[in-house]
């Protein structure tokens, strides 16, 4: 295994224990968040505060640094317009979360113990194959006036992909 | 109620430091629905490390579900049909957005991203606003 492999397993194991303790990869607890109609918890506000908190630092970190540790360059994104996939794509997500309780990061993790949780991720896959299927479809005619041909033919337009 | 607002941050603050690893050592963002898709599709863009990300959170959902098993939900109170739709918007949603509660929210707004900013405002929004018609006009039942 790579150094660069070797410290992204570190980093999953310590992102999902982070999820396991803070209790995102807890449905009913996500809910309790997201419901404001019944006994409002609004606990996980803090979990976003930690994570940015800590993060923010080694932004600030990476400021002084040419380069990270184990690779050549930077791959952060640098795109900055605010276009109607980002609108349309956080939307679309908001409705999914709110339904299910479940981001990508907790179910993955959740979905070690089987159950419907597995079906939920399943569809999620799905959800991702089919955008991945039809941007491609979408890219190679050019298709006008969809959301998904802000960028036609260009990585640039998935930015945010990460690891 | 404490309790739980301190395990928030305590849970927040490790999810900060995985964050913190990706970036410093690798110089990526710790955004879970592109690397799930990455992965998924085998798309060659550090592959490996993405791979292992995810090795790292399936083996701590392992962990949970054999030694705490009340951490993790692993039966959803929704009808199936309203579970598949949702993974369904989860997923187009988070490609079709380019990220995630990681990507957008930890990592993007970690660095004042005006995209992720946006995003995040978005969805925990929208987010709201859903889980709260489900829970006052369904009664929770879905």
């Amino acid at each position: 295994m790579s150094k660069r492999s070797l410290a992204s397993f570190a980093a999953g194991l310590i992102f999902g224990a982070g999820l396991l303790i803070s209790g995102m990869t807890r449905t009913d607890k996500v809910i309790g968040f997201l419901d404001l109609s019944g006994d409002w918890d609004p606990a996980l506000m803090f979990v976003m505060v930690g994570a940015i908190g800590i993060n923010a630092l080694a932004y600030r970190v990476m400021a002084g640094w040419s380069k990270p540790l184990l690779d050549d360059r930077w791959h952060v994104p640098t795109k900055t317009v605010i276009d109607r996939r980002l609108v349309f794509g956080a939307g679309i997500f908001g409705v999914g979360w709110g339904i299910s309780g479940f981001c990508p990061g907790p179910a993955v993790v959740a979905s070690a113990g089987g159950g419907s949780t597995l079906v939920f991720v399943a569809a999620v896959l799905a959800g991702m194959l089919l955008h991945a299927g039809y941007a491609r479809v979408a890219r190679a005619y050019n298709v006008k006036g969809s959301p998904l041909t802000n960028a036609p033919g260009t990585r640039t337009d998935r930015v945010e992909r990460c690891s | 109620m404490v309790l739980d607002i301190g395990l928030s941050l305590i849970g927040g603050a490790l999810i900060g430091i995985a964050a913190s690893i990706v970036l410093l050592a690798n110089g990526r963002i710790a955004g879970i629905s592109g690397v799930v898709e990455d992965v998924l599709t085998l798309a060659d863009d550090g592959l490996g490390p993405k791979a292992a990300f995810v090795a790292g959170l399936l083996a701590t959902g392992f962990a949970a579900a054999a030694f705490a098993p009340e951490l993790i939900t692993t039966t959803v109170v929704r009808t199936p049909t309203a579970l598949v739709i949702a993974g369904l918007l989860v997923g187009v949603g988070t490609r079709l957005g380019s990220g995630c509660t990681s990507g957008h929210g930890v990592c993007g707004n970690a660095r004042f991203s005006p995209r992720s900013l946006t995003a995040t405002g978005i969805f925990i929004a929208v987010g709201f606003v859903t889980a709260t018609v489900v829970g006052s006009l369904f009664g929770g039942v879905l």
